[in-house]
């Protein structure tokens, strides 16, 4: 046997977790499909588990933190046919838990996905799976035959009437397709661009029908609160944040990974936890929540901690909990501009704010980069961004404007001196 | 001219339309895509016309598909399409060093194939394993993790091997 991959000793979601053990015995050896073995033998009303999941205050991990219960509470009851899908599109710069939860731990998301299909009422769901991760997608379809074939996951599951068929469908490289309305569009294969909401996906979801999207990691925490209590998990976290978020550390720290924190920690733990600052370098910026959350200089981050409300007061937003961690040595320049870069990549092209205006980003982050920047260009920047910002169809276009405004926000200074001496302050370029 | 899919794609294709309800077989485009560039290589317009005929689809729909994820290839690529990751994470590991090696070691630049055909080198974006940065996949299937120079000389070794070894055995 492996040794325990160290994710924290408040670890719940990844906890026991080696690496190799993600099989279904391994799974149930842990104590898993309890928790839907519990509620088609005692025949739970569904009304009963929504509400042990309202009052675990589970929110939604992929970013917008919407209140889970709530969610799917928005399905209508009469509806023939509807979905629940599974998000794993998981692309934000930064981001990677949930290709650990689905490569180490897939059944929990299987079981959560029954789960809340059995609460919904759906009899068809679908995993929608990151297109650039193909060995995680073969054993999301390993895992998923091993649960069908014991019963888990098909018709009239462990005798009970309630029946449910899931699939994984693996994307092919779109960003954008981590939205949930564009997600939709991609399963019913077409090139995913964002639908208007309203109407929302709970009313007009894939082909048409009522439909829930949530995270892994959100689907990940279902057995757990059914087995526990939603009491139990509310307790972990805050309370109007239950639970435990796993956080992705990336950038210049020693042991860059993910770690699993109760929600409400402080950030200076979680920086320990990743072994500190690499080379014992002082800390300069932290991007808190994903690439597309504004960034905030170190010395407000150490002050932080790690629950929604607790981000948004020091001025970003949890995101998907994908923590980036930059140290003196970089340039923010062009850490911005990298970022400006993908958002142009990534822009689908359907709103013309966000077309032309990550274009107009791009481009002036590049020649301020390169030593080229104008008089007024800074200026630009802001003013592109604010046009871009709520005039799109969906969050890209805020996903691409807040890390302009906050970079140029914060670190003004080294953008004033990019354009005015054409070269870098930062002496170790990244 | 449009060459007849083979019997193993077509197996391949109907496993993924049988996991869409009835009537929604264009769900199983993507898939199919995927299916018929892993054993062509890349999606021709000739390919793109197949697809659309087995999925009763009109050929644009497809394209737009096929022309709207990035890891499709709409023209011929080299026998090995390395995408590294250049992203905000996989920089501040040493992505920009890893992309010079690659361009030096290989003679190419962004979106070039080597001219013996066997590499193609393309920018990519997040792919979702940052703890591992420098990150890179081989013809989007297999991910390689923590890419520094040395890594990817051994990678490209053993990938002129494996075409090595493939050409003798044929």
């Amino acid at each position: 046997m492996s040794a325990f991959l160290d994710f924290g000793p408040d670890a719940v979601l990844l906890a026991g977790l080696t690496g190799d053990n993600w099989r279904l015995k391994d799974y149930v050896a842990r104590g898993g499909y309890e928790a839907l073995k519990k509620i088609l033998s005692e025949r739970t009303a569904p009304e009963q588990v929504l509400a042990e999941i309202k009052l675990s205050a589970l929110r939604g991990r992929g970013g917008a933190g919407f209140p889970t219960g709530m969610k799917w509470g928005f399905m209508p009851h009469n509806a023939p046919e509807k979905y629940v899908i599974c998000n794993a599109d998981e692309g934000e710069p930064g981001t990677f838990k949930d290709r650990d939860i689905l490569r180490f731990n897939p059944h929990a998301v299987i079981e959560g996905m029954a789960i809340a299909a059995y609460v919904m009422g759906c009899g068809r769901g679908y995993n929608y799976i990151h297109g650039e991760i193909w060995e995680v997608y073969e054993r999301c379809e390993e895992a998923l035959a091993e649960a069908r074939a014991s019963g888990f996951i098909g018709s009239r599951i462990l005798g009970s009437p309630f029946s449910f068929e899931l699939f994984n469908h693996h994307g092919f490289g779109a960003y954008i397709c981590g939205e949930e309305t564009a997600l939709l569009e991609s399963i019913e294969g077409k090139k995913g661009q964002s639908r208007y909401k309203p109407p929302f996906p709970a009313n007009v979801g894939l082909y048409g029908k009522p439909t829930t999207v949530n995270n892994v990691e959100t689907l990940a925490c279902v057995p757990l609160i059914v087995k526990n209590g939603g009491q139990w998990f509310l307790d972990l976290g805050r309370p109007n944040a239950g639970g435990t978020k796993i956080f992705s550390v990336s950038g210049d720290v020693e042991r860059p990974g993910n770690y699993e924190l109760r929600l409400g920690a402080p950030f200076a733990k979680l920086l320990e936890m990743a072994g500190g600052v690499r080379g014992g370098r002082r800390l300069k910026a932290v991007i808190p929540g994903g690439s597309s959350s504004p960034v905030l200089p170190g010395a407000v981050m150490m002050e932080t901690c790690l629950d929604y409300d607790s981000i948004a007061k020091a001025g970003s937003m949890m995101g998907s909990g994908a923590v980036i961690v930059m140290d003196e040595t970089r340039c923010m320049v062009r850490c911005l501009q990298r970022l400006s870069e993908f958002y142009h990549e990534e822009s689908c092209g359907q709103c013309a704010p966000c077309r032309e205006g990550t274009g107009w980003l791009a481009h002036i982050m590049h020649r301020i980069e390169h030593g080229e920047g104008r008089p007024g260009d800074i200026e630009t920047l802001d003013r592109v961004a604010h046009n871009i910002m709520g005039r799109t169809v969906c969050a890209l276009g805020d996903a691409a404007a807040l890390p302009v405004r906050s970079f140029v926000k914060h670190f003004r200074d080294e953008f004033v001196y990019h354009v005015e001496h054409r070269r870098c302050q930062v002496a170790d370029h990244v | 001219m449009t060459m007849p899919l083979s019997v193993t794609v077509c197996q391949k294709i109907d496993q993924a339309i049988a996991k869409y309800p009835a009537g929604r077989e264009q769900s199983a485009v993507m898939a199919a895509l995927t299916i018929v560039q892993s054993e062509r290589g890349w999606l021709s317009p000739e390919s793109l016309r197949d697809v659309a005929a087995y999925l009763n689809m009109p050929p644009v729909a497809v394209y737009e598909v096929a022309s709207f994820y990035s890891m499709y290839h709409l023209k011929p690529v080299g026998r090995y399409v390395l995408t590294l990751c250049t992203n905000l994470p996989c920089l501040l590991q040493g992505a920009d060093k890893a992309a010079r090696h690659l361009q030096e070691a290989l003679n190419i630049g962004w979106s070039e194939t080597t001219a013996d055909g066997m590499f193609t080198l393309l920018q990519g974006e997040c792919m979702g394993a940052c703890q591992e940065a420098p990150v890179l996949l081989t013809n989007h299937h297999r991910m390689c993790c923590k890419m520094t120079p040395p890594q990817i000389d051994a990678l490209l070794a053993q990938l002129r091997a494996e075409a090595a070894g493939k050409e003798r055995d044929e």
